[in-house]
């Protein structure tokens, strides 16, 4: 299996869909005679042509709701917003409409639509460009949340986003685009909805997802050298949420903690650390740890940004605190 | 309003001085000790320079993200902008805000505003409280073309007729919103005529290149709201000469373009106007530049001793500390 980045997995995945269906097409700033603002769809625009490369105005509730619209009526649209932060200009779209249509129609209509989102932050761009709001979007029963950590899941989850006929909200994060990671070669496909424990171990479970996946992974390999046998279980959809992974491992370690980039309050680790007291009560050996980012605006400075980011020490210390 | 030799000089050594800025400020950039974002005012400079050689102190401004030169122009030290860009405490945002925010309240200069859009409604607003307080001010808004497109826009805009609010709308059209072109983004090829679709009065300074121009057409601007007769449209013509902000490929413009514009720096077409014209001779206009060189040097000397923002103060401004 060769190690690519996941720019390329992402790019590999939007590109064979792209092939394999012609109703599939990307609209977006930037996608098209820029090639991406992150370079995920370079050279794009010269292979599939303007129909199916779009560039739009900077109208984000209008590129999602028209993504929607084209959905209703039988394509399969890609809305990509250029960051996560900028969503909250299509709030009604993405939470209110594409969510709400299959249900409140009695099923009569459905949105396969796809809506791509660069979270995170961690590159000095201020409180308005940096957050990681993911839970946020998790709220909402009749959207899938899907945010993957690995190169190998970007690209096998994107490809089953774009055949789902549910809208999906696909998270990617702007400093994992350089992760490397192997993809199997050929078709490759991963389940909507499943948690997967990314490496074994026995002491703690550590839960996390995206870019709390590979610092959990780095986390778990220097706990090693300590004698800490770190069982790391990564999340990859926030909504369906698969507890399985996590309560199976948890049953096993009695100990976790749950590393997410957003902020604590209200967030995919409260989540998680209720449902594990909800289902697994009688295997707790200690209180379950949360790491995350300082509740602040996220300030442009280097260092305040850096002490207020979740950084590897922080998980390697919650691990050690809950044993 | 004909300006005397000592003015022509002021605002000759503003724009100089926004130039110098902005040429450190790459190059700072490139050496890393800028971070973030980083949009350039280059090429812009006499659209700013004059709008706000024009304003009184009760009139507030306010603009979006390509901020350093409007700062500049409302009084912030180079020292300040200096400062920010490099994150430290003794910037005009004590080191928070980054290139992108940029304010001085104590001005009348709200800022800086990194959501394309999202600082028209709020200059609605604060027209409103001086229509509401009986005050005398003109709000002056700044944005690109590009944020035409935006649905903020069109909300501001129609409710500043709609309860004749004391607001300058300022459309700087640099011709490109990223590296989309108008023409591909706007459905009206002028960005006033937006303007005429909510009833609003308005013009288009067809020469941004030359800040007597810019003058001429925003005195009238400026005179109609003031006198009470509701909000003002003008769009400037202009166009930036690096890219949409630091890293950004140009792929979407050939290089003959900026060339020909170039020919129309608004530096050098003041600095022919006033030598030809007898205000001023080479020799001042020699020694403005200088001084400006000198004056950037000192701010980054300054800015680069300052001090960084202390760690543990980290949570500070989160909110407003009770009396
Ligand atoms: C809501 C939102 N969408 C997208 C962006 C990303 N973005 C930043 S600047 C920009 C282009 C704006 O163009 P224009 O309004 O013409 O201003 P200019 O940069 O030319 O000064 C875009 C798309 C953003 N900051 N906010
Ligand atoms: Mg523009």
């Amino acid at each position: 299996m060769p190690a690519i980045t996941m720019r390329q997995a992402i790019s590999d995945a939007l590109w064979e869909e792209m092939e394999r269906d012609e109703k599939v097409f990307i609209m977006g700033e930037e996608v098209g005679v820029w090639g991406g603002t992150y370079a995920v769809t370079k050279g794009f625009y010269d292979h599939f042509g303007e129909k199916r490369v779009r560039d739009a105005p900077i109208a984000e509730a209008v590129i999602v709701g028209a993504g929607i619209g084209a959905a209703l009526v039988g394509l399969r649209p890609i809305s990509e917003l250029m960051t996560i932060n900028f969503a909250f200009v299509a709030m009604d779209h993405i939470v209110n409409e594409a969510p709400k249509l299959h249900a409140m129609f009695g099923g009569q209509m459905k949105v396969p639509l796809v809506i791509r989102a660069v979270s995170g932050g961690g590159r000095q761009l201020g409180a308005t460009h940096s957050q990681t709001p993911d839970a946020i979007f998790a709220h909402f029963p009749g959207l899938t949340v899907i945010a993957p950590g690995t190169p190998a899941d970007a690209k096998g989850l994107l490809k089953s986003a774009i055949r789902s006929d549910n809208p999906v909200l696909f998270i990617e994060n702007a400093l994992l685009y350089q992760a490397r990671g192997e993809v199997p070669e050929g078709e490759h496909l991963v389940p909507i909805g499943e948690s997967k424990v990314q490496r074994e171990g026995s002491d703690v479970t550590l839960v996390s997802y995206s870019s709390m996946l590979q610092t959990s992974l780095k986390a778990a390999e220097q706990l090693e050298k300590e004698g800490i046998s770190v069982e790391v279980v990564d999340l990859r959809c926030l909504r369906p949420l698969d507890m399985g992974p996590v309560v199976e491992s948890f049953k096993k370690t009695n100990r976790a903690v749950i590393a997410e980039e957003g902020w604590g309050s209200y967030g995919v680790g409260s989540e998680v650390a209720t449902r594990l007291y909800e289902e697994a009560f009688d295997y707790v050996d200690a209180p379950i740890k949360r790491v995350n980012q300082q509740e602040v605006p996220l300030p442009y400075n280097r260092a305040l940004e850096h002490s207020a980011l979740p950084q590897l020490a922080d998980v390697v210390a919650a691990v050690k605190e809950v044993l | 309003m004909t300006l005397k030799k000592k003015e022509h000089l002021e605002l000759y050594r503003q724009m100089v001085l926004i130039r110098r800025i902005e040429q450190r400020a790459a190059e700072l950039y490139q050496e890393g000790l800028i971070g973030g974002f980083l949009h350039l005012y280059i090429g812009q400079e006499a659209v700013s320079t004059g709008i706000v050689s024009l304003r009184k102190p009760v009139d507030r401004v306010i603009t979006a993200y390509r901020d350093h030169g409007v700062a500049i122009n409302c009084g912030i030290s180079a020292k300040e902008v200096m400062a920010e860009l490099l994150g430290k405490a003794t910037g005009i945002s004590k080191g928070r805000g980054g290139s992108m925010h940029m304010a001085d309240v104590s001005k009348n200069y709200w800022g800086g505003h990194a959501i394309v859009g999202a600082h028209l409604p709020l200059a609605a607003g604060m027209a409103l409280g001086d229509q509401y307080n009986g005050n005398d001010g003109v709000t002056i808004c700044m944005f690109g073309d590009g944020a035409t497109n935006i649905g903020f826009f069109h909300e501001a805009v129609n409710l500043s007729k709609v309860w004749d609010l004391p607001v300058l709308w300022i459309c700087e059209n640099n011709q490109y919103g990223m590296g989309t072109t108008v023409k591909r983004a706007s459905a009206v090829e002028q960005m006033r005529q937006k303007a005429e679709g909510y009833n609003i009065p308005n013009a288009r300074c067809e020469d941004g290149m030359d800040i007597l121009k810019v003058r001429e057409a925003v005195e009238p601007a400026l005179e109609h709201v003031r006198s009470g007769k509701g909000p003002f449209f003008l769009e400037i013509m202009t166009y930036r000469f690096e890219g949409h902000s630091m890293g950004d490929p140009e792929r979407y413009r050939e290089k003959d373009e900026v060339q020909t514009w170039e020919k129309t720096d608004p530096i050098g077409v003041y600095n022919r106007y006033l030598v030809k014209q007898e205000i001023a001779t080479k020799a001042n206009l020699d020694k403005v530049e200088t001084d400006a060189e000198a004056e950037v040097v000192e701010a980054i000397e300054f800015a680069i001793e300052s001090p960084e923002p202390a760690l543990d103060t980290l949570h500070d401004y989160t909110y407003v500390e009770a009396a």
